[in-house]
């Protein structure tokens, strides 16, 4: 039974656009755009539905350096995607491989929502989430190429990004498990009143997970500052949402506490939802919101996403609600940017990638005594041993 | 980052102002004393957890213990008593009974930098909640190359109580022992409880902390230096309780009392048994075992627990690794028998090591064995 098409398709038949007059005296003698602040206010393409909550406006400030950045964010997160997936048939990646172009709206409206003081925390589909959190592409490519570069140094893998400095607690690959990892951080960020939420990401497949459930009765017992993003591409690995899920409404799937869908593959609906759900939550506690994404890609490399889906339903995507297309026409209808412009900031985004992957590989190995290191943070002069112990042991 | 925290001190009286690093010197919540002459304290294993939880938690306001009835029940055994109404819902926090929920909760808040004290109920419930002891938090220092520590206390109740079944009675030392990234600690005495517990919570990284039920309510003497609130025992060091010189027995937990007992008995009959409180499973003090072989050239370990890739396994291949030379006899095991625990209380007892196992063993240790009784 393939998808109905035209669910995933009528969110974006026309851009509704509220243009305010000091914008549009601007766009005739157009400014350099990339350093444009002056305010203008955007319509999402669709409306939010809510579960127990008024819903936020459709009506999004934004501002045309921030339309020019989510532009370029989305465009290197799609390239570096593509990127990884060339690298990974070239074998220089190994393992698993989540990649999650299609997605990178949710990733880069999320950002512009909130601060780098909150913290997000998602499951192994983190390249562009560790991006948008201030990774640079050096440290994504050699650690997925298992380098000292690497931001986990080599050690964790395409799984298990992390940037606690800018609140990016990874990184995980239990299916379910971030959940209640990120009601915990949020947990301290209450505890120690911090003033601060957290994002904790999953898949649809995920969301039938029992432990995300213990942690929300939890959270919401606690009113903790928690919010749980369900990013809904309709497919868990290679099982469709009506398959896996008796009740697919996920905004709704929190029962008590209350939740929001949003059209994920429009980032100005994505900043306008978190951003609303980090206030609700510091004031109410916990809410969810549901985003309805998709992934172009398989659900890791080593499935080609068509034994459960039509190439025509990914095509149809693609041509009709692509995030970066959807801001790419904004800008041309807004005036804020040429189209040469756009494809030149393509074309050096492409560079950036191809410059970071150079570096990545000039990167070496990790040293061999980094076996044994970061077993624990204190080891205490504890021994370790590696296979043959009497040949290889080391201290903690 | 965290404002300061005025608490009142209940049992003291006046109030104490509460900053980051300080170790404050204060009375335990629960009164340990028995007298002030100069005869040796006394204080039971419970007391000596509470007083632990107690100081550690006035002395850093960023611990915090979580799990079911830790509250307002007082802690299922009482290890928490009085806790809640000194630091309040927000630091003694009761829970559902949804341990991947809550288990979860806690190694989140430790990655925050939080230092979380999650209680089972029993270690028997820690199984609910076994991938976020070692996927989220054993393992994330190695995976993150140091940037995500995880400063957390997992303890409660482990191993064999009385007639509780096969569902409530297994000893998980064997199992997170082998896990590395975990630090796995079994007290014994008042002493070890305080000590360790303390040198757990103060430990950056993720500990599980096994008791024993029937050790809460037992006393042993304590030092004033033991009473002291910075008293602190150190991580990965065994304790000779008993020196000896013909036969070395390893025992954790509650077979460390049985094989004191069992030492006594041999003693009787010539035979100087040196009893080896292991404290820490992992890490394991290999160097104190093995030196201990190395002078009485036999080995008998004991646990409480399943015998197949138990601790005792692991302790004779070391010792065969690093001492074979010097062991003039087969290293003996003893073990929980290997089948679930009955309920009846004769199959309870033949399913749980007993004194006279110990001392039968260490007389085949030093070839002084009467007849197997099957055999004959």
């Amino acid at each position: 039974m393939t998808m109905d098409l035209s669910r995933l398709t009528s969110s974006s038949r026309r851009l509704h656009l509220l243009v305010n007059p000091f914008a549009a005296a601007a766009a005739h003698s157009r400014r350099p755009i990339s350093t444009d602040t002056s305010p203008i206010t955007v319509e999402t393409s669709a409306p939010f539905t809510a579960h127990n909550c008024d819903e936020p406006s459709r009506s999004v400030e934004t501002t045309p350096q921030e339309l020019v950045s989510f532009f370029r964010d989305m465009a290197l997160m799609r390239r570096m995607e593509i990127a990884a997936d060339s690298l990974y048939k070239g074998k220089m990646i190994r393992g698993f491989c989540h990649l999650y172009d299609g997605q990178e709206a949710v990733a880069v409206g999320m950002e512009a929502g909130i601060t780098k003081k909150d913290c997000i925390i998602t499951a192994y589909r983190d390249h562009c989430t560790f991006l948008g959190r201030g990774g640079t592409l050096l440290e994504v490519f050699a650690e997925l190429m298992g380098r000292q570069g690497g931001c986990s140094k080599g050690k964790g893998g395409s799984m298990h990004f992390y940037k606690k400095e800018s609140g990016f607690y990874g990184g995980h690959g239990i299916v379910g498990a971030q959940v209640p990892l990120g009601c915990g951080l949020a947990f301290a960020q209450k505890y120690l009143k911090d003033e601060t939420v957290t994002f904790a990401l999953y898949g649809d497949g995920a969301a039938n997970q029992g432990q995300l459930f213990e942690a929300l009765n939890i959270s919401c017992l606690w009113q903790l500052p928690a919010i749980l993003v369900c990013e809904n591409n309709h497919y868990g690995m290679g099982t469709a949402e009506w398959r896996a899920a008796k009740s697919p409404a996920y905004y709704k799937r929190g029962d008590y506490a209350p939740g929001l869908k949003v059209d994920g593959m429009d980032a100005l609906a994505v900043k306008q939802a978190c951003k609303f759900a980090k206030e609700y939550a510091l004031k109410n506690g916990p809410i969810i919101l549901e985003m309805d994404t998709y992934r172009y890609h398989g659900h890791s490399m080593s499935d080609p996403g068509s034994t459960y889906r039509t190439r025509d339903e990914i095509t149809g995507v693609r041509q009709v609600r692509d995030p970066i297309e959807r801001i790419r026409k904004l800008l041309l209808g807004l005036d804020l940017a040429s189209e040469k412009e756009l494809k030149d900031m393509e074309k050096e985004v492409r560079k950036e990638v191809d410059e970071a992957i150079s570096q990545a590989k000039e990167s070496q190995l990790p040293d061999p005594s980094e076996l044994f290191t970061n077993v624990y943070s204190k080891g205490y002069g504890v021994e370790a041993y590696g296979p043959d112990r009497k040949e290889v042991r080391s201290v903690l | 980052m965290f404002s300061i925290l005025k608490q009142k001190v209940l049992n003291g009286g006046s109030p104490v102002m509460i900053l980051g690093q300080t170790v404050q010197r204060i009375r335990p919540a629960v009164d340990a004393y028995r007298g002030y002459s100069s005869a040796a304290k006394e204080m039971t294993v419970r007391e000596a957890l509470n007083s632990a939880l107690d100081e550690e938690m006035s002395a850093d306001p960023k611990v915090f213990i979580m799990g079911e009835e830790v509250g307002e029940y007082q802690g299922a055994y009482k290890i928490s008593k009085g806790l809640l109404e000194k630091y309040g819902p927000e630091r003694v926090l009761d829970t559902p009974i949804t341990e991947a929920g809550f288990t979860g909760i806690g190694v989140g808040a430790a990655y925050y930098g939080l230092k979380p004290v999650v209680e089972f109920m029993t270690f028997n419930f820690s199984m609910q909640a076994i991938d976020h002891i070692i996927n989220s938090a054993a393992k994330s220092n190695y995976m993150s190359a140091g940037r995500i520590s995880v400063p957390i206390v997992f303890r409660g109740p482990n191993g064999a109580a009385a007639g509780v079944g096969a569902q409530h009675s297994q000893c998980y030392a064997g199992w997170y022992a082998s896990c590395p990234g975990l630090k796995v600690l079994t007290p014994y005495s008042s002493e070890d409880a305080r000590g360790l517990l303390k040198a757990a919570i103060r430990d950056p990284d993720p500990v599980i902390f096994l008791e024993n039920e029937l050790l809460y309510g037992e006393s042993f003497p304590v030092s004033a230096e033991v009473l002291d609130s910075s008293f602190c025992l150190p991580i990965g060091k065994a304790k000779i309780e008993r020196e000896g010189k013909d036969v070395t027995i390893t025992a954790f937990s509650k077979m460390v009392g049985l094989a004191l007992k069992a030492a006594e008995i041999l003693a009787k009959d010539g035979i100087s048994a040196e009893i080896i409180n292991l404290r820490s499973i992992r890490p394991l003090d290999r160097a104190t075992i093995n030196a201990s072989v190395r002078k009485t050239n036999r080995l008998v370990t004991v646990e409480e627990g399943f015998p197949q890739h138990g601790v005792g396994a692991e302790i004779c291949t070391s010792v065969i690794e690093e001492s074979f030379g010097y062991l003039d006899a087969p290293v003996e095991r003893i073990a929980g028998a290997d089948v679930p625990m009955p309920y009846a209380a004769n199959l309870e007892r033949s399913a749980v090591p007993q004194i006279e196992d110990i001392v039968r063993a260490a007389k085949r240790a030093c070839y002084r064995a009467v007849p197997m009784a099957a055999a004959s």
